[in-house]
């Protein structure tokens, strides 16, 4: 199952700076990045190619960071494509907690990345539907 | 105006035997507590022999500590039967500082605070309105008594709903209040901001109490309302409000002496201290039955007016307080401990050791706020996670304290270490 590093920052200056310092400084290379503020502090979220060793590196660092297990969904760069994606899921009753997305490069598609509560029914939901899902290196080296 | 000018005016020697004969009967009424029982056989206090007002130095003090120790009822000298209320402020360590009554005291203490209102000028035909919480809280309950006992009108208002205390006061022509300084700030600026002129309300006179505050707040709030305010004292041990006010010269707070005996030690060595000198308050209840205290240590720094008052009362005065011997915080009018808050912070694992507490002043009110740290172990990964914390942390402070804290939820390590002299306590207030 593919991750995520999920962070906790304080909402003041430098802090993506210092963050993306330590993963330049391992190495570690981002696919995408959201943040979700919530006034005093938000959570960034990082997709990158070597979450495991991502996320120790900011512990090491005295960072409140963890790894979190997303989905990551290939729909077709079309539109549409979400949609018929997202069909599925609303069908199934299944709430998307939080999400982005982006299209991969030379190619007609694009991957939605996002976390639910119960990962494996989704996958299957997803799978029985006829999508097709990416495991993890897949992701993180696309 | 005196309400009981024999008692308000009494000669100083005829006060004196008369708190001998008062404390006499508080220590043989005190010996037969569980509490006091073994603090006497401890110290080889023998009741009998205290012969005079100057062997109450001897007695060994009463602390916050030693209400918590006889929690709930080791202090109490009646039967269960005979007590009709008891008012409690929230403890240092969780549990509560609990104050029994019987009906005598509740009457006893209501008569202290009509005199105390009579004093300042306050009459049966005035119009009371009371902003102090009600509740477990002394402040309320022990004015509200006093004024009707005076023959007030009296709207028990309690704290907060800024319009709606407006509205009462505009209704019912509210002469006289009950107010913490800093609410009074802030209410007139609510005033004002309704597009009325304070002092048209026509309220005259104001009681200020719970919180410190200086000789510039007060002549702040006289000027902003139009009206006269008055300093008040008390503190729940030693009944609530009412065990020192001020007379209409404003000139310190007499302390009602036929009720307590006030002495001023050096919170240090415990001495007492000639009047005049500066020092911690020590209060002696010798007027409750359910519940004499001896030698109370307020914590509270002050010193005696030695001069009689030119309004005629014997009664000495004790300045406004300065400050306290322990790192009580007063915020909105409420006792909080820090102790109290890291039992709660450490009670939960998802924050780290290290806190910070910051006091400041927004549009006159006191906020809280509270600073910790996320332990990095604990973190889920998610908002909703932090969001969830938030609230728990809010819940459990403000059942404690009971006042509403702002929490700031920060990243591992932003704080100084707790070894060592960390500030925990930041107060940005001015008094």
């Amino acid at each position: 199952m593919p991750q995520q590093i999920s962070i906790f920052a304080e909402n003041k200056p430098g802090k993506i700076e210092r963050i993306s310092g330590i993963l330049g400084k391992n190495s570690i290379n981002m696919r995408a990045i959201t943040i979700a503020d919530s006034g005093d502090y938000g959570i960034i979220k990082i997709l990158v190619d070597r979450p495991v060793d991502g996320c120790k590196a900011l512990k090491d660092e005295g960072i409140a960071a963890t790894l979190k297990e997303i989905v990551a969904l290939r729909i077709d760069d079309s539109p549409g494509g979400l949609h018929r994606a997202a069909s599925v899921l609303a069908k199934n009753d299944i709430n998307v907690d939080d999400a982005y997305g982006f299209t991969i490069r030379g190619s007609h598609e694009a991957v939605f990345v996002f976390q639910v509560k119960d990962i494996k029914r989704t996958e299957k939901v997803l799978q029985d539907a006829g999508f097709s899902l990416l495991w993890d290196n897949e992701l993180y080296f696309l | 105006m005196f309400w009981n000018k024999e008692v308000e005016a009494i000669d100083r020697k005829a006060l004196e035997q008369l708190q001998f004969t008062k404390l006499s009967a508080a220590l043989r009424s005190a010996a037969s507590t569980p509490f006091y029982k073994k603090v006497f056989q401890d110290n080889a206090v023998s009741v009998e022999k205290i012969t005079s007002l100057d062997h109450l130095k001897d007695l060994p003090f009463t602390t916050k500590a030693d209400l918590r120790l006889s929690y709930p009822e080791g202090m109490v000298a009646v039967p269960r039967s005979e007590i009709i209320r008891l008012h409690a402020s929230s403890g240092t360590t969780g549990k509560s500082t609990v104050i029994f009554y019987t009906a005598k005291d509740i009457a006893d203490w209501a008569d202290l605070l009509a005199r105390s209102m009579m004093a300042t000028g306050t009459t049966r035909d005035d119009v009371f309105q009371n902003m102090m919480g009600y509740g477990l809280f002394t402040g309320g309950l022990g004015l509200h008594y006093g004024a009707e006992r005076l023959g007030c009108m009296v709207i028990p208002a309690s704290s907060g709903n800024s319009l709606k205390q407006i509205q009462l006061m505009q209704d019912f022509r509210t002469t006289v209040i009950h107010i913490t300084p800093s609410y009074a700030l802030h209410l007139g600026d609510v005033v004002a901001e309704q597009g009325l002129y304070t002092p048209d309300l026509g309220v005259k006179k104001a009681y200020l109490g719970a919180e410190p505050y200086s000789e510039e707040t007060r002549n702040k709030i006289q000027e902003q309302w139009g009206l006269q305010a008055y300093n008040s004292y008390g503190l729940s041990e030693m009944n609530g409000p009412g065990v020192a006010f001020e007379c209409e010269l404003k000139n310190g707070m007499h302390l009602w002496e036929d009720f307590y005996i006030m002495e001023i030690i050096n919170p240090d060595t415990g001495e007492r201290l000639p009047d005049g000198e500066a020092g911690e308050l020590v209060i002696t209840h010798i007027n409750r039955e359910a519940m004499p205290i001896i030698r109370y240590r307020t914590r509270d720094l002050t010193r005696i007016i030695p001069e009689q008052c030119p309004c005629g009362r014997t009664h000495r005065r004790i300045e406004r307080i300065k400050g306290r011997t322990d790192d009580m915080l007063i915020v909105g009018g409420v006792n909080v401990f820090p102790s109290q808050i890291e039992s709660v912070l450490m009670k939960i694992p998802e924050v780290g050791n290290n806190y910070q507490i910051v006091l400041d002043r927004h549009e006159n009110l006191d906020r809280l706020h509270i600073r910790v740290e996320l332990y990095s172990k604990m973190f889920q990964g998610d908002m909703e996670g932090l969001n969830r914390l938030k609230k728990k942390l809010v819940e459990e402070l403000k059942a404690l304290i009971t006042v509403n804290p702002r929490i700031e939820l920060l990243e591992p390590g932003s704080l100084p270490p707790s070894t060592g002299k960390a500030v925990r306590v930041i107060d940005n207030r001015k008094i």
